[in-house]
C-alpha cells in the first residue's frame, strides 16, 4: 500500500478540498505530471486542464482554470481560481466561448489592454474542448 | 406650545424611523457576519500566494522583476474602494480624506483613478482629481473574485506596458472590528521584496522557471490584493452601518422619550386649563 499525502485545493473563496490522497495528476505548463508521496519540492504553473486525484481507489476528476501547485514531500497545495467536475463540462458552450474569444482576439494585438484576459478565456475554452474530444476517443 | 396632535404625529414619525434603523442594523449585523466569513475563507489562498512569492523572490536576480521594481514614469494609479450606499456613518468620508491627502501629496505625478462603489464615483465626479480609468459600482451581491479580476485586468496591463504607471495604490477601509474600521492606503505595485526564506527552500524545482512563475504570479497577486481589499471594505461598510444605525436607534429612543414628556406636559396643561375654566365659570354663577 502506497503512502498517502495531504492534498489541499484552495480557491480565492474557499478551501475546496483538504484530505489524504494516494496520487494526483495535474496539467503543468510543460506537460501533465503526477505526484506520489515523497515527491521533491516542486513549484509549477498549471494550465487549464484536468486535475485528477485518487483516494483509496476512487478517482475524482476536476477541470481547473489554471493556477499553481506547490509540492513538498508531505503536502501539496494547489491554488486555482475555480474548478468544476469534468462531468459538468458543456462542450457546446465551450465551442461558443472559443468562437467568441477567437473573434475578440482577432481584434486585439498582444500587449493591448484586455488581451491577456481574452487569451485566458480562449485557453480555457480550448482546454475544455480538447478534454471532451479526448474522452470521446476512449 | 405645540398642539397635542402635532406632537403625537412627530412621535409616530420618529417611531417609524426607529423601526427602519433597527431593521437596517439587524440586516447589517447579518451581512457583517457573512463578510467576516468571506474574509476568513479568502485567507488561505492569499497566504499561500505570499508564501510562494517569498520563496521565489530570492531566486530571481536582484530587483529586476517588474513585480518588485519599475522604472519611474511619473504616472501612478490609485484604486478607491468605497460603498454603493450611504447611511454608514463616516465610512466614505474618511476614505475620501485619505485619498485626497494622497492626491495633494503626489500632485507632481500624473495620477489616474479607478473608482469602485457609487459613492466614490459621485464624489470624484465633482472634482478634477485626475483621469478616471474605471468606474464600477459594487452591486448588491457580495464581492466575488470575478469583480476583482476585472478591476485588476486594466491595472496590470497599464503597469506592464512601457510608459504606463510605475506605482499602483489602493485606498480601502481596513476591517478591524465591527466598531473600528481604518481607512488605509496601500501600495500594491511594485511590491516590497519579502524577506528571504531560509535555506531549505532553495531545493525547490520550478516549472517553467523562477522568472516564468513570477511572471504569471504578478497578475494573480494584484487580483488577490484587490479581492482582499474588496472583502475588507465590504465588512467595514457593514460594520460602519451597523454602528451608525445603532446610534441612530438610540437617538430615536431618546427623542421619543423627550417628545412623550412634552406631550404629557401639554396634555396636563390643557386639562388644568379646562378645570380652571369650569371652576371659574361655576364661581361666576354663584
Amino acid at each position: 500500500m502506497a503512502e498517502t499525502f495531504l492534498l489541499e485545493i484552495v480557491t480565492p473563496t474557499e478551501l475546496l478540498f483538504s484530505d489524504q490522497v494516494d496520487i494526483f495528476t495535474a496539467p503543468g505548463c510543460e506537460g501533465e505530471f503526477g505526484v506520489l508521496s515523497g515527491h521533491t519540492n516542486y513549484l509549477v504553473v498549471l494550465r487549464p486542464g484536468e486535475l485528477r486525484y485518487t483516494q483509496s481507489g476512487t478517482e475524482t476528476s476536476l477541470f481547473v482554470n489554471g493556477g499553481y501547485s506547490e509540492v513538498t514531500p508531505e503536502k501539496t497545495t494547489i491554488l486555482i481560481e475555480g474548478a468544476i467536475p469534468t462531468s459538468e463540462i458543456n462542450a457546446s458552450q465551450a465551442h461558443e466561448d472559443l468562437k467568441g474569444a477567437e473573434e475578440e482576439l482577432a481584434a486585439l494585438t498582444e500587449g493591448e489592454a484586455g488581451y491577456r484576459e481574452v487569451r485566458d478565456r480562449f485557453d480555457i475554452a480550448q482546454a475544455k474542448i480538447t478534454f471532451t474530444e479526448l474522452r470521446k476517443g476512449h | 406650545m405645540a398642539a397635542l396632535s402635532d406632537i403625537k404625529r412627530r412621535i409616530k414619525s420618529v417611531k417609524n424611523t426607529q423601526q427602519i434603523t433597527k431593521a437596517m442594523k439587524m440586516v447589517s449585523a447579518a451581512k457583517l457576519r457573512r463578510a467576516q466569513e468571506d474574509i476568513a475563507a479568502a485567507r488561505p489562498y492569499a497566504d499561500k500566494m505570499s508564501e510562494m512569492i517569498a520563496s521565489l523572490a530570492g531566486k530571481v536576480s536582484g530587483d529586476s522583476h517588474p513585480l518588485f521594481s519599475k522604472e519611474a514614469t511619473g504616472k501612478s494609479e490609485i484604486i478607491v474602494i468605497a460603498s454603493d450606499r450611504g447611511l454608514c456613518g463616516g465610512f466614505n468620508s474618511g476614505l475620501f480624506r485619505v485619498a485626497e491627502r494622497f492626491l495633494v501629496e503626489n500632485n507632481d505625478s500624473e495620477i489616474s483613478l479607478d473608482l469602485i462603489g457609487k459613492r466614490s464615483i459621485e464624489y470624484f465626479k465633482r472634482r478634477d482629481a485626475g483621469e478616471v480609468k474605471a468606474a464600477l459600482p459594487i452591486g448588491n451581491k457580495r464581492p466575488d473574485y470575478e469583480l476583482a479580476a476585472s478591476i485588476a485586468s486594466g491595472i496590470i496591463d497599464n503597469y506592464l506596458s512601457d510608459g504606463g504607471t510605475d506605482e499602483v495604490y489602493i485606498v480601502y477601509s481596513e476591517f478591524q472590528s465591527a466598531l473600528v474600521q481604518t481607512p488605509t492606503i496601500k501600495k500594491i505595485l511594485p511590491m516590497e521584496p519579502p524577506e528571504e526564506e531560509e535555506a531549505e527552500q532553495s531545493q525547490l524545482l520550478f516549472e517553467p522557471s523562477p522568472e516564468g512563475v513570477l511572471d504569471s504570479l504578478l497578475p494573480k497577486y494584484v487580483e488577490v490584493e484587490i479581492f482582499r481589499a474588496l472583502l475588507e471594505s465590504a465588512a467595514s461598510e457593514h460594520g460602519a452601518r451597523m454602528t451608525s444605525m445603532d446610534s441612530a436607534s438610540k437617538n430615536a429612543s431618546s427623542m421619543i422619550d423627550s417628545l412623550t414628556l412634552q406631550y404629557n406636559r401639554a396634555r396636563q396643561a390643557s386639562i388644568t386649563k379646562e378645570l380652571m375654566e369650569i371652576i371659574g365659570g361655576a364661581e361666576a354663577i354663584q
